[in-house]
């Protein structure tokens, strides 16, 4: 059995968003249309960017990726779900989404702490040309369904492809990386199997600046985020309001802001 | 024109006026359609419901109106179960009330999911650990149960009595009744709770999420208890607001004080039980997720008053007032209590619904607000004109208060020296 997971350096993350344009190019995720706004828009992987909420020269700035958590302990996502469109894989742990069965209730959304189920508000359009660009290997999602990142599956079943070709049961570590893996310029994001010791995010979920976001609410998740800065672990805590004087994404820094 | 449809011995405005008070109420509907027209041929791009605000409008308007519409059942069970023959006067137009809330929550849940021609995946692929489908199965069949029941009430129409069929068939419906009654009951309690397991369950929103009995967060039980508590109140003021448009008696003021009381008795167990239900959420539940509760009401315009307002202002003094015998006998107070009663569970609704999704959980992600489009608002507004007109020609054509005839009798008697019919 795997357990696939991934660890996310943020010290490492530039903020590029490589790893976002590779996701939707892999995925086959559609431009949203013109006049929308980010909340209405579909991405699998969103780079959050936080600060230390001082004034220069003191501000110091980080990047924080979220996609799908993967959570692996009663998943919030497939336990609410009214027609089993979301499962949990036991083979692989990853938590899949069929778009085909989904009834675009939103109830997945509602349930997800992580805000990383996106609904196709919009019919999927791509310019004239832009069609022949697509991913053959991966089905895009109509109108009315619900999406998430799951470890892009075309690659798992590629990899499973290969694998059977040459007589093996097992897949190669090597053919599945997830599109924003391969597309990271700083290698900040590892992807392997977490039940594999000598895998790079089973060994970097033991190194003590590790951390998942939100571990009190008991979802197991399977991305560790590290940082040697004291300020930037602390988002991996609940929310704290802040006071009227500071904008709101300054919170993370308010608790220990020398770290 | 139409007098021909109405009950004998009832009064009722002529077939202008009527068409007048209608007219309105059509118009509304007709834009209320068109808004939801669009929102299934554009797509819910439409709305201003996003990725953070996956629920709006629409969910806070299907919670309220399925716990205004609890008076259906429970108006059932308290009359055919326990008994209470009091509540005949009204039985009809409960179960009018409750066709009407459900029908329009039902149609408004088409509107709001992405894929309303996948609706039946959920019966045939059901997530038997989802309060979703716990709550499709009970409100569909809860539905039919309504329809039957609204069967025996649209037959009793004074032309339709007249086929003799038609009146047999009315007649084996109601030995129905008791059977429906019991069904009736059993699925409401099983719905009703599964709408407050919905987010009761939500352990990624530890705002919502609450421990429970076994499978049933503590909302499963506060959302039947507090549909019970208002169900009643809510006939009382719609039989009330009829009373006053139409210009006469139609129901015995006992009734209004049996409801109120009924009404008053269940909130004040439900205040009870939510403010105990809110002090283990603050000292146990909430921070043993990592969120200490006072967070919540640090973000405007969500402060500690909601919570206050909720529990004191639309729970213990409403309560208060309808369980006082002295207060309960001026007809304004109680159904201004009656009112209160109502407002709160609706704010309930929406602290559920609309707080539980503006809250943040994620510590960089920023408090966001909504706001509903003018296509929500239209279709919200289609339920409301469609209520009033289907409840606006039942009380017309139909029987709904038993009592009425009887009521515009006695008066006419009493002047002309007569004794009193005896009840």
């Amino acid at each position: 059995m795997k357990r696939y997971g991934m660890s996310i350096d943020l010290d490492r993350c530039t903020g590029c968003g490589a790893c976002m344009v590779a996701c939707a190019v892999e995925n086959n995720i559609p431009a949203a249309p013109e006049r929308t706004n980010d909340r209405k828009g579909i991405t699998w992987i969103r780079v959050y960017k936080i600060d230390n909420g001082r004034e220069w020269p003191e501000r110091r700035t980080a990047f924080v990726p979220v996609l799908c958590q993967q959570c692996g302990h009663e998943t919030p996502c497939a336990h609410v779900c009214p027609q089993q469109a979301v499962d949990v894989d036991p083979k692989t742990g990853i938590v899949g989404q069929m778009p085909e069965r989904c009834l675009g209730c939103r109830y997945c959304m509602a349930a997800c702490p992580y805000h990383a189920r996106y609904f196709n508000w919009w019919d999927p359009k791509w310019p004239a040309g832009m069609e022949k660009t697509l991913n053959p290997s991966v089905a895009p999602r109509m109108r009315g369904v619900v999406e998430k990142c799951n470890f892009c599956h075309g690659r798992w079943h590629y990899a499973k492809q290969r694998a059977a070709a040459a007589g093996n049961r097992d897949i190669d570590p090597a053919d599945y990386v997830p599109a924003c893996v391969e597309a990271c310029p700083t290698g900040a994001i590892q992807f392997g199997d977490l039940n594999d010791a000598s895998s790079t995010p089973a060994k970097d979920a033991n190194l003590p600046q590790s951390f998942r976001l939100l571990e009190k609410l008991g979802t197991e998740t399977k991305i560790y985020y590290r940082s040697r800065r004291d300020w930037v672990r602390q988002i991996a805590g609940a929310p704290r309001p802040p006071s009227a004087a500071q904008p709101l994404h300054h919170i993370a820094a308010r608790e220990n802001p020398d770290g | 024109m139409d007098k021909a449809l109405i009950a004998r011995g009832v009064k009722r405005c002529t077939t202008g006026r009527f068409l007048l008070w209608i007219l309105p109420w059509l118009g509304l509907l007709a834009f209320g359609l068109y808004s939801a027209g669009l929102c299934l041929v554009k797509g819910l791009n439409q709305t201003n419901m996003d990725n953070r605000f996956a629920f709006g409008l629409w969910i806070f308007l299907d919670l309220t109106v399925i716990a205004l519409g609890a008076g259906a059942f429970f108006t059932g069970f308290l009359l055919y179960i326990l008994k209470l023959d009091e509540l005949k006067a009204v039985i009809n137009s409960a179960v009018v009330i409750g066709l009407v809330c459900y029908s329009g929550a039902m149609t408004v849940l088409a509107v709001d999911v992405g894929q309303p021609l996948r609706a039946w995946f959920t019966f045939w692929y059901p997530n038997v650990h989802s309060m979703l489908t716990e709550v499709t199965f009970c409100i569909s069949c809860y539905l039919t149960v309504l329809l039957i029941e609204y069967l025996p009430i649209v037959l009793q129409n004074r032309r339709l009595r007249d086929v003799p069929h038609l009146m047999v068939f009315e007649h084996e419906l109601h030995k129905l009744v008791y059977v429906l009654a019991g069904v009736g009951t059993f699925l409401s309690f099983f719905h009703q709770g599964s709408l407050g397991g919905l987010y009761g369950v939500l352990r990624g929103r530890p705002f919502a999420f609450r421990e429970g009995l076994f499978i049933w967060p503590s909302t499963f039980f506060l959302f039947i208890l507090s549909a019970a508590a208002v169900g009643p109140g809510f006939i009382l003021c719609t039989t009330f607001l009829v009373e006053k448009i139409s210009h006469q008696r139609l129901v015995n003021r006992q009734v209004y004080r049996l409801l109120a009381r009924i009404s008053g008795l269940l909130l004040a167990v439900y205040t009870a039980a939510k403010s105990v239900d809110t002090l283990i959420w603050i000292n146990r539940t909430s921070p043993g997720s990592g969120f200490a509760a006072e967070q919540y009401y640090s973000w405007r315009p969500f402060g500690t008053w909601i919570l206050l307002a909720e529990i004191v202002l639309f729970g213990l003094i409403p309560a208060l007032i309808l369980l006082a015998p002295r207060l309960r006998a001026h007809t304004r107070w109680m159904v201004a209590a009656a009112a209160m009663a109502c407002f709160g569970v609706a704010l309930n609704r929406f602290v559920m619904t609309v707080q539980t999704l503006a809250l943040p959980t994620l510590p960089f992600d920023p408090f966001l607000s909504y706001f509903p489009s003018w296509q929500e608002i239209g279709t919200f507004l289609a339920v409301v004109a469609y209520g009033v007109l289907v409840y606006s020609f039942s009380f017309r054509y139909l029987r709904l208060f038993p009592e009425e005839r009887e009521l515009r009798v006695e008066p006419a008697r009493q002047q002309a020296g007569l004794e009193f019919v005896e009840r």
